[in-house]
């Protein structure tokens, strides 16, 4: 993103592009919904499909109440965090301007930013949370974990990006990094699934994780051409290295598959194209086509390869939120000190393009620096939760499936015998029909 | 009488009906069901995550005849549902002590 570049003036091409980017990543978290609903035994898919629904009431709330404000308001410590000054977006006018936006346009973009980076962790922890500490989690690690590290790399005060002089264009660090390292924290934390490494846990339901992989194909060209926060060049550019990557790692997953296995699978056509989406994310605005290629094929390459290290190493990264997202952010933040060329950045290059290995080496500082904080925060926020709420759902619950335990529903209805009686109907009925006669 | 049960492949299901009804067999009772022999189960591939999936799905088969026509109707049921290959199933007998039609309350073999 490049806040701190634009002269502050509206601009209604500008505003109009931006309005419909907001909408495509609201969209992303319903389809990540599905994708990870997908993903999960039928026993808990709404549950799964839930985690994402309630961080986008919970996290929304937050951020517009105080998130906004420590990420995006006046820089108070050292491009560390942001002031307590637009509180409840306070101070804010409707024509007060952030670049060329409206600046509540530009919270509510980033709001949806937010939404989703919360809501990508569930995955690491699908199927054996307690949905009250889920909730509980959404809340302070979003203003403990997401709202700082925004600070730090969007915001023109913020350390990484504008003093360091690190590059992500639209997330890698702030999104994909993130999350993948707070996934894993809480994949540790909450322990592995019940029966994990011997009870086969297959997708329940691939259809709805290939739906929700093409929506969030679909949002991610307002996240990452959204971030050009205009409706320009620079923004046409991202939208075309995007889709240049998603294919690419689609490619590049299904070719390991087929070689390694002897099948290319649906479910490896849809963590391929994340792959490689998420790869392009910080660096859809500083590399040309070529480096977008490349960049999506290495991720959908290496990802399908890391999404076995859980088995190796013993965490229960359930859906895979380290293999995708971390190892695909590293990737595509860390290229960008390979691949970006100065026609796209307006200044630093990549070692290809002549820049050395200056850029390289701010990347992979900015990569360090993000990665730790949020793996050591997100740690001890879980640990805390643990041990004051407790995190892990109940063995009994998690054996049955959450769907029923947590929400007393169950996704699907398939047999003839289970009907029931509608019992809360049915006293209704019962208790008008003894009225009636004295009526 | 005897129940005749089998469990067979699914996609034999119909050969197996038609043969049935060549010998003029009337009704059948037929459920899905799942589970392994000799032959075991099949692996499944997610994210390079291999499952071995032990139960195969099958479908049972059950119908009473009376004792005379039983062997005809195993050895119908046999042929029908053979492909050769490891899989095709099993086919068994038990005498049935009694069967009431419950529409009309007729026992014994006119029930069937």
């Amino acid at each position: 993103m490049h806040l701190a570049d634009a002269t502050p003036a509206l601009d209604t091409g500008d505003t109009a592009w931006l309005l419909a980017c907001t909408a495509l990543v609201l969209l992303m978290t319903p389809a990540l919904a599905l994708f990870y609903g997908g993903m999960v035994r039928t026993k808990s898919a709404l549950n799964m499909i839930m985690m994402s629904f309630v961080s986008i009431a919970s996290v929304s709330v937050v951020w517009l109440l105080a998130g906004y404000s420590l990420a995006f308001g006046e820089d108070t410590a050292l491009g560390l965090i942001g002031g307590l000054d637009h509180l409840g977006m306070a101070g804010i006018a409707p024509d007060a301007v952030t670049g060329h936006v409206p600046t509540l346009l530009f919270a509510a973009f980033q709001l949806t930013f937010a939404v989703l980076t919360v809501a990508l962790i569930s995955g690491a922890i699908a199927d054996r949370a307690r949905f009250g500490a889920w909730v509980v989690f959404t809340v302070l690690w979003t203003l403990l974990v997401y709202v700082p590290v925004a600070h730090w790399v969007f915001a023109p005060g913020g350390w990484i990006l504008a003093k360091l002089g690190a590059l992500d264009f639209a997330g890698g660090l702030v999104v994909e990094i993130n999350c993948g390292a707070a996934g894993l924290a809480l994949a540790l934390v909450l322990g592995p699934r019940l029966g994990f490494k011997r009870e086969a846990m297959r997708p329940h339901n691939l259809p709805l994780v290939l739906l929700g992989a093409g929506l969030l194909w679909f949002g991610w060209f307002g996240f990452n051409g959204g971030s050009a926060l205009g409706a320009n060049g620079l923004a046409a550019a991202a939208l075309l290295n995007t889709q240049a990557a998603g294919c690419t790692g689609l490619a590049g997953w299904l070719l390991v598959e087929k070689r390694r296995d002897g099948h290319a699978t649906t479910l490896g056509a849809a963590s391929g194209a994340v792959a490689g989406l998420v790869a392009i994310t910080p660096s859809c605005g500083s590399v040309d086509l070529v480096g977008a290629l490349l960049i999506g094929l290495a991720a959908g390459v290496v990802c399908a390869y890391a999404v076995g290290w859980k088995f190796r190493l013993g965490f229960d990264d359930s859906l895979d939120v380290v293999g995708v997202h971390l190892v695909a952010g590293v990737i595509g933040t860390v290229l960008i000190g390979v691949f970006a060329t100065a026609v796209m950045t307006g200044g630093p290059a990549g070692l290809l393009h002549g820049g050395g290995l200056a850029q390289l080496g701010k990347q992979l500082v900015a990569v360090a620096a993000v990665g730790g904080y949020s793996f050591a925060a997100t740690y001890g926020l879980g640990r805390a939760i643990e041990r004051v709420l407790g995190f892990r759902a109940e063995r009994e619950h998690e054996l049955t499936g959450l769907d029923l335990a947590v929400h007393a529903e169950s996704a699907y209805d398939h047999g003839v015998l289970g009907h029931g009686s509608a019992t809360a109907h049915a006293a209704v009925l019962a208790h008008s029909s003894d009225r009636s006669p004295a009526v | 009488m005897k129940l005749i049960t089998a469990v067979v492949k699914p996609f034999k299901l119909d050969e197996v009906k038609e043969a049935l009804q060549a010998l003029g067999v009337h009704g059948l009772t037929v459920t899905e069901a799942s589970g392994y022999g000799r032959q075991h189960g099949h692996t499944e591939v997610y994210r390079g995550a291999e499952y071995r999936i032990d139960l195969v799905p099958k479908v049972r088969i059950e119908v009473v005849v009376e004792d005379e026509d039983a062997e005809a109707v195993v050895d119908a049921v046999v042929a029908a549902a053979r492909t050769g290959k490891i899989g095709d199933g099993k086919v068994w007998t038990v005498p049935v002590d009694g069967v009431v039609r419950v529409r009309t309350g007729e026992r014994g073999p006119d029930a069937v």
